[in-house]
């Protein structure tokens, strides 16, 4: 008996933005394997390309920095047409609130809200979503939870991407593009080896996860593909946590 | 920078320590105010008043205030 599996992204073309690192290339190469058509991009050409090595073919390679008006509207103008879409560019910091000046809530959310937003907003409008299109947000437990001293700076900007999901998806609706968001907890990705936090605390830390440890880029690449997937087809709005547990 | 002023700015991240608990010579990680947020403020207070990003690691390899001083004097170049 034939079987078409739900799951598979055979046929689909599949933007995926931070595709440098971490999640974003880890849900590049995971798209790849399920038979996606994947275009990548990041900032720099050297590290997506060894991105699409590792893909071993990559559709289509687009450097921007999505924080650049100019370079948002040169990535949605090169698109092909969409079947889905995952938005993983972000970047994180770690402060205490009372040293969070606008300046810094800026710099956050220049990256982790109004890029995405700009780059969604066009996608949406010039029509490079096409018909029952979907859409996957990385936002992070962060935004729903006090997860970690420090964290209030980006988890701000995390919620704010969260809320315009929800307003994305039910608007879209009209043209049956489906947007939702993915919620994890820490993953273990070069963002979060950059000091502020010892090795020793993250390892502490990680104790927390009922699940006894952090996320790999793949436990939410896995989740990104069943969102992309026609598996997900009535599911729309919706944040996916995926945390080991540790929002329980 | 001076030494006295470091000492200044890093004690104001406390709020039970009194004042003259804190000297060059402080194990200020013996103190029983200080906590991992702790630790994140006086990283974000060196980043604001001195313009250099130390690590977690600075501070656990710093025994007393004026360890932690002698590192973000060496970063200041």
């Amino acid at each position: 008996m034939e079987y078409n599996n739900p799951f598979s992204l055979q046929g689909k073309t599949i933007l995926i933005t931070g595709a440098s690192s971490g999640i974003g290339q880890a849900t590049a190469i995971a798209c790849a394997q399920m038979g996606a058509d994947v275009v990548i991009t990041g900032r720099d050409a050297e590290r997506l390309q060894a991105t699409a090595d590792l893909m071993g073919e990559a559709k289509g390679q687009i450097v921007a920095d999505l924080i650049v008006q100019e370079d948002v509207e040169k990535l949605v103008a090169a698109l092909p047409p969409l079947d889905g879409a995952v938005l993983c560019a972000g970047n994180s910091t770690t402060l205490p609130l009372q040293f969070g000046t606008r300046e810094k809530f800026d710099d956050m959310f220049d990256v982790n809200f109004f890029a995405p937003v700009e780059l969604l907003r066009l996608m949406y409008k010039k029509k490079v979503l096409q018909k029952g299109a979907s859409v996957v947000l990385i936002a992070s437990i962060g935004g729903t939870h006090s997860f970690m001293p420090g964290n209030g700076v980006y988890g701000a900007s995390k919620a704010a991407l969260n809320s315009v999901m929800k307003y994305a998806a039910r608007e879209y609706a009209s043209r049956k593009v489906r947007v939702n968001s993915i919620c994890p907890g820490m993953v273990d990705t070069p963002l979060i080896h950059r000091g502020t936090i010892t090795e020793e605390q993250l390892a502490e830390d990680a104790k927390r996860y009922p699940l006894g440890r952090y996320g790999r880029p793949d436990d939410i690449a896995h989740g990104a593909i069943y969102l992309l997937s026609d598996a997900a087809s009535w599911l729309t709005g919706h944040d996916l946590v995926i945390d080991g547990g540790f929002s329980i | 920078m001076n030494l006295e002023e470091f000492i200044e700015n890093f004690a104001a991240q406390f709020d039970d320590t009194e004042a003259d608990q804190f000297t060059a010579d402080t194990k200020f990680k013996q103190l029983d105010e200080w906590s991992s947020l702790a630790a994140l403020s006086i990283i974000a207070m060196v980043d604001d008043e001195y313009d250099v990003i130390i690590k977690g690691n600075d501070i656990i390899s710093s025994d007393t205030i004026k360890d932690l001083f002698d590192v973000v004097v060496n970063l200041r170049g």
